[in-house]
């Protein structure tokens, strides 16, 4: 599953960061493989989405978090 | 003792800024660093005998050279050899700050690491053990409590007391860097290499992590419980447009505005009548006493009464945006900001846009790419600044006086639209290929710091009347030149001058709006050194010299005009072309010359004017035309 179809407050596992000119940007933002990140909420106008992870928030667009593998913890 | 130099770097919402005004307080320069429009902060502090220059590299989360702050931070330490930098790291959040700490490191930059906000990483429960960090990097680490100016003049004991060629990187370190060099000597894609080495220093990061920090479980934190309202469902709408109405409020009813009337007030009917007398008591030339009292006065009086709209507005700006919620803006209105190719950023300037383009020009900075910021600039003088409303109402109130305010408010519509259109039309045409990305932190909500946001408002401030002033100056005097003179000298008046000659040239442009007099042609023209002076231009030169220039008076105001030769002059349908075109054309001059100022380029000055009167033309054009051909008139 993507980091897009992800529900609210589930905490996933990142897998993989898919090809994007925003690539680098989201791994220098810490959204590496192996990172845990808790789908927080998503804004009032549906995109974009927030999450948590390595202890700070950060907004994301779903066409990117889409790009982004995760799978479920526990 | 030697002087001491000071670099201080680390993430953006760290506190690295308000450490820094505490540091140098008001002693401070700010500059552009060369080529980029990035402030360039540099700031001196006497202690102990010893003179420290500190300066305030901008807020980044990497040097990868990938936005203009990073490569500002990257070229500098490629370039000098501070004494001492210090890395500000929010300690509430290691994590990923580490992450520019360890880059740093990999570069050989000696560093001491302050572990700002630790009240609040106290309060999340958050313990960091200084001593295992010291040794795990080698390098001295210190700590301050944000906003303690106490805590901060520890820092200066620190800067004056650390030797820093008695450290050196440590064996973990060390071993990080060899592993990265390893990395890059890989045959891998240039890509690949950069991502592994990414991963390696978060590798680095978690070990760092695991041995020096421990995180209790704690409850929820405040910003979590705010981003509830604040960030999410209906109730962030409503709070935003609240927000942003008490902005207007604050800025054009409240404080703002009476403000700046008042010295508008004040420099026309007081400072230049006296100097008139002053003068022709003394017998001073009348050119020379024009050029005092029409010329300098009103060009210095209109650069001053932006000057308390645009510090009031900056100093509510820069209170929001130190408290966090800016970025709650931005995420809550990308979605709609980029159906028009822009990010959710782009917001907060477009929005100032309604009230007055210069500082929303000026706000445009803040934009990540440089083409969220170029579009922004460019299509912001489509909005209805407050200076075009008494335009819209005039003419609205004299040739539709059954909808007036139907017309008044489609105008404001069509300067939205058009906005829009630009915006996307600039979007896949100019800037074509350039990037418009949306990734932003959302920092916990915190208390700003007074002396920041004073210090700020006060930057801000001071650069628009320097840079933007002095072209608004010179423009001032231009249009009072043409307005005064012709070629025999000085003219009796505005209907024999160079004006008159230069309305009626430039009026022959109109002939297919049906708005083609030397009267329009010259109000076209004034209009651009300021929207209000559209109305005043046309008021002078139709014989109705005392009309009032506000929109709550257009009512009378029309009432006297139409009397006049303007009654006959425009047909509701020219009248309605007149308004498109004056809703739309050319920036003011003080837009202008913020917009030389931003971009740093006398050629997308050129490009905004022109392209923007290219579009008013065609516009009013079409409708003129359009109209007619539906049979009205």
């Amino acid at each position: 599953m993507t980091l897009k179809s992800a529900e609210l407050g589930e905490i996933v596992r990142i897998d993989s960061v898919g090809e994007s000119s925003l690539k680098q940007r989201l791994l220098t933002m810490g959204l590496i493989p192996g990172t845990r990140v808790e789908i927080l909420r998503s804004a009032p106008l549906g995109d974009p989405i927030a999450v948590r992870l390595r202890a700070y928030n950060l907004a994301l667009r779903k066409d990117d978090a889409e790009k982004i593998e995760v799978s479920k913890v526990g | 003792m030697s002087d001491l130099s000071v670099a201080l770097t680390g993430n953006p919402n760290t506190g690295k800024s308000t450490i820094f005004n505490e540091l140098t307080g008001a002693r401070q320069k700010i500059g552009n660093w060369p080529g980029v429009t990035v402030d360039k902060k540099t700031g001196l502090v006497e202690y102990k005998d010893r003179k420290i220059y500190v300066i305030d590299l901008p807020g980044t989360y990497s040097m990868n050279a990938r936005s203009q702050e990073e490569q500002v931070v990257s070229d500098y330490f490629k370039e000098n050899k501070p004494d001492i930098v210090v890395n500000v790291v929010d300690a509430s959040n290691m994590a990923r700050n580490l992450f520019l700490t360890v880059q740093l490191m990999e570069q050989g930059v000696p560093l001491i690491i302050n572990l700002n906000m630790m009240d609040e990483a106290k309060r999340h429960g958050i313990k960091i053990d200084e001593t295992k960090l010291e040794k795990i990097f080698g390098m001295p680490v210190t700590n301050t409590v944000g906003r303690s100016h106490d805590s901060v003049k520890v820092l200066l004991d620190v800067f004056t007391n650390t030797r820093m060629s008695n450290y050196s990187p440590s064996p973990e370190i060390q071993e990080h860097i060899a592993k990265i060099n390893k990395i890059r000597t890989e045959n891998n894609s240039a890509e690949k290499i950069e991502e592994e080495i990414i991963s390696a220093r978060y590798d680095f990061i978690d070990k760092v992590m695991a041995e020096a920090v421990t995180v209790q479980a704690a409850d929820p934190t405040l910003s979590d419980k705010l981003d509830k309202y604040l960030a999410n469902g209906i109730s962030s709408l409503v709070i935003m447009f609240a927000m942003f109405y008490l902005l207007f409020q604050i800025a054009f009813n409240w404080i703002g505005q009476p403000l700046a009337d008042l010295l508008g007030e004040f420099f026309e009917e007081t400072l230049a009548p006296a100097a008139t007398e002053a003068m022709a008591s003394a017998g001073v030339a009348d050119w020379m006493q024009s050029l005092v009292s029409d010329g300098i006065i009103v060009g210095v009086g209109s650069v001053l009464s932006f000057v308390p709209l645009i510090f009031t507005l900056f100093l509510c700006l820069s209170f929001l945006d130190g408290t966090g919620y800016m970025a709650r803006v931005a995420f809550v209105m990308d979605p709609i900001m980029r159906r028009a190719g822009l990010s959710g950023k782009g917001i907060m300037p477009l929005i100032m846009g309604f009230g007055c383009g210069v500082p929303a020009i000026m706000g445009a900075r803040a934009l990540d790419t440089h083409k969220d910021r170029m579009i922004s600039i460019l299509v912001t003088p489509f909005l209805t600044c407050n200076a075009k409303v008494p335009i819209l109402a005039l003419f609205a109130v004299m040739f539709f006086p059954d909808h007036a305010a139907n017309i008044v408010f489609a105008m404001y519509f069509v300067g939205i639209a058009t906005a829009i259109i630009m915006a996307k039309i600039l979007n896949v045409t100019t800037f074509k290929g350039e990037d418009s990305t949306f990734l932003l932190e959302l920092p916990p909500y915190r208390l700003p710091d007074i002396k920041t946001v004073l210090l700020e408002t006060w930057d801000k401030g001071k650069g628009y009347l320097i840079k933007a002033g002095t072209i608004i100056f010179a423009m001032s005097v231009l249009i009072w030149f043409l307005s005064s003179f012709n070629s025999n000298g000085m003219a009796e008046d505005e209907s024999d001058s160079y004006l008159q000659s230069i309305g009626s040239a430039t009026s022959v442009l109109f002939a297919p709006q049906g708005f083609d007099t030397w009267e329009a042609g010259a109000a076209v023209i004034t209009g651009v050194l300021a929207k209000e002076a559209v109305v005043s231009t046309l008021g002078i030169l139709y014989g109705a010299d005392d009309i009032s220039t506000e929109a709550e008076d257009a009512e009378e105001t029309s009432g006297t005009l139409m009397e006049t030769a303007m009654g006959s002059a425009f047909t509701p349908l020219s009248a309605l072309a007149f308004m498109i075109f004056t809703q739309l054309y050319s920036p003011c001059v003080t837009a202008l010359g913020t917009i030389k100022k931003e971009t740093q380029s006398w050629k997308w000055m050129g490009f905004a004017f022109v392209y923007t009167c290219a579009v008013a033309w065609f516009a009013s054009l079409i409708v003129y035309q359009g109209g007619k051909l539906l049979g009205f008139e």
